[in-house]
């Protein structure tokens, strides 16, 4: 069990940036396909998106890095 | 005697704690419920000044402000003490929406209306995120350690009762008083009655004694001198506030937003299901699954926290699919055989002058009844290009109805399972000392932030290509996923603390 606990923090690394990035490449587009009318407001909503998801993946690498130190056990 | 009168004791602490939290999330809900409405009265007529305000306002207040309540009011609870920290969040939430009933609309006092809005507003979200870790531990700290999960369960059931009850208030308002007038000003009559149930709660929140655990940290002088610093940048107690959201407030976060927002929200715009009758299938769905959040805490004490939430996550991943195919083809009024047709009302035909259109838009609008006591508004739209057709305001057959309040009752029977042990296993998780600072952002976090993005990650993967109305499911089920493999590999299954270790 230790060692899938282990195996899975790499997991769990790797879906931190690879969320963000899917994030972010989301925001983007749909911010650049809003309207006009609608860009500012796209924007907002995307913005505070971000700034709450990205805490949380960079929390789900921190949890990675103790899974794979075995800190679970 | 004293066995009578200590249960006599912890009845109370349980009711004035429960009726304090039902009344702040009936707060939080009515405006949500409402927002049409005080779009309508208190925000400007332009659309893109007031979709920016109803953004922050609904963006801002539940995914920002309200894990900086848990921060904030945590901190306060874990500094001066639990009774006086949720005392004050219960103020805070009740007098903000008593003074939103209040606003005078956008007619007549301009931008100051959506300013004021939204003010209040973001201190509802802040006062929300310092209640439920309140009063959670303020229970959990009145209990002994084998009934844990059923006193706490108690406190779980508030947040789906508070939903009931504003429902409830909106409808019988509506229906009572008519939907013009319900519009013009009887929108108000809910928040203002916060006021009163506010008034209540706090007369008899204040006769509570402080939490007894916290009362004896107090006087050994063993409280922390900086919650936020013992919780988040203790690596031992860090790692825990971790494993909390990602293996299991997380999940369940996705689970309690689909079973009793998104399934409203589908069966009113995706299954253009009667504004009355979405509402009433949720309601029957609460009613009968509201006392299974007692029956699954009270059973955690026996069996542990951890396989019930899990398994509640993992039947929302393998059912969420099979139930809304059948929310979809149950409601499917687009192909209705001529036999199936009892009558049909003569058509309402209207002409109007669309933007952009150089011609007028001609809509007929018939009223078809089935032979099965079902019933549906069928809209041809005709313009010089094309004409479709839109169905709207299904009104179900008294069989599919209740197939659909089962449908509903299942998947709020999944929240109370993932939610009713929630409480006893979060406090259970975390040391008396930080308890409230250390519980109550996990909690929000996973249920303001990846709860509160279901409809809107749902409305993002419906508008990919080639996607479905089923689509957006697909959010929650991965979410609820994750969070079932994190759970069911690193979570430990307890089913209490003892008293030493819960106080340590």
């Amino acid at each position: 069990m230790s060692r899938i606990k282990r195996f899975l923090g790499f997991v769990w690394i790797i879906l931190g940036p690879l969320g963000t990035i899917f994030m972010l490449y989301q925001a983007f587009d749909k911010i650049s396909q809003a309207e006009p009318s609608h860009q500012l407001n796209t924007a907002l909503q995307w913005g505070i998106i971000l700034l709450v998801f990205i805490p949380i993946a960079i929390g789900l690498m921190i949890f990675g890095k103790y899974a794979i130190q075995d800190e679970y056990k | 005697m004293s066995e009578a009168k200590s249960s006599k004791g912890i009845f109370q602490v349980i009711g004035a704690s429960s009726l304090g939290t039902l009344i702040e999330w009936y707060d939080f809900y009515i405006f949500g419920s409402l927002a049409t409405v005080i779009g309508a009265q208190l925000f400007p007529a332009d659309s893109g000044a007031s979709a920016l305000i109803n953004t922050l306002a609904i963006f801002a207040a539940g995914f920002i402000v309200r894990p900086f309540g848990a921060i904030v009011f945590g901190r306060l609870g874990d500094l001066v003490g639990r009774k006086y920290t949720f005392l004050l969040t219960l103020v805070l939430m009740g007098g903000s929406t008593f003074l939103i009933g209040l606003i005078p609309s956008f007619s007549q006092i301009g931008y100051a209306a959506p300013i004021l809005v939204l003010i209040l507003r973001l201190i509802q979200g802040l006062a929300l995120g310092g209640e439920y870790g309140g009063a959670a531990t303020y229970v959990a700290e009145h209990a002994p350690p084998n009934k844990r999960g059923f006193f706490t369960s108690w406190i779980q059931t508030t947040a789906t009762l508070g939903l009931f009850l504003s429902l409830g208030v909106i409808v019988l308002v509506k229906n009572v008083v008519g939907t013009e007038a319900f519009n013009d000003w009887a929108w108000r009559i809910p928040f203002l009655l916060s006021i009163l149930l506010v008034g209540i709660s706090i007369y008899i929140r204040l006769k509570m004694h402080e939490s007894p655990l916290f009362e004896k940290l107090k006087s050994t002088g063993k409280t922390s001198k900086n919650p936020l610093a013992d919780s988040f940048k203790n690596k031992s107690n860090f790692k825990m506030v971790l494993l909390a959201l990602f293996g299991a407030t997380m999940g369940q976060g996705v689970v309690w937003y689909t079973g009793q927002f998104y399934a409203q929200s589908f069966l009113e715009n995706t299954c253009k299901i009667d504004f009355n009758d979405s509402r009433y299938i949720l309601l029957w769905g609460i009613a009968f699954a509201t006392p299974f959040f007692v029956v699954f805490g009270a059973w955690s004490d026996k069996v542990g926290r951890k396989w019930i939430m899990l398994i509640g996550m993992l039947l929302g991943v393998l059912f969420y699919r099979p139930i809304y195919q059948m929310f979809l083809e149950k409601s499917n009024r687009l192909e209705v055989a001529p036999t199936e047709v009892l009558k049909t009302d003569a058509p309402i035909i209207t002409k109007q002058l669309l933007p952009n259109m150089p011609d007028s838009t001609i809509f007929s609008s018939t009223r078809v009844y089935l032979q099965d006591g079902g019933s549906f508004s069928r809209v041809d739209i005709t313009n010089a290009a094309t004409t479709i057709q839109i169905i709207k305001d299904v009104k179900l057959d008294t069989g599919t109805f209740w197939l659909f309040v089962g449908l509903v009752f299942f998947q709020i029977l999944l929240v109370t399972m993932v939610y009713g042990p929630i409480a006893a296993f979060l406090v259970e998780l975390f040391p008396t000392k930080i308890r409230y600072t250390s519980m109550s952002l996990p909690y929000h976090v996973g249920n303001g932030i990846f709860g509160g993005l279901v409809p809107f990650i749902a409305t993002l993967m419906v508008s990919f290509p080639g996607s479905t109305p089923l689509s957006g499911l697909w959010y929650p089920i991965g979410v609820a996923l994750i969070s079932f493999i994190i759970g069911a590999i690193y979570l430990k299954n307890k089913t209490s603390v003892e008293e030493a270790d819960f106080y340590e």
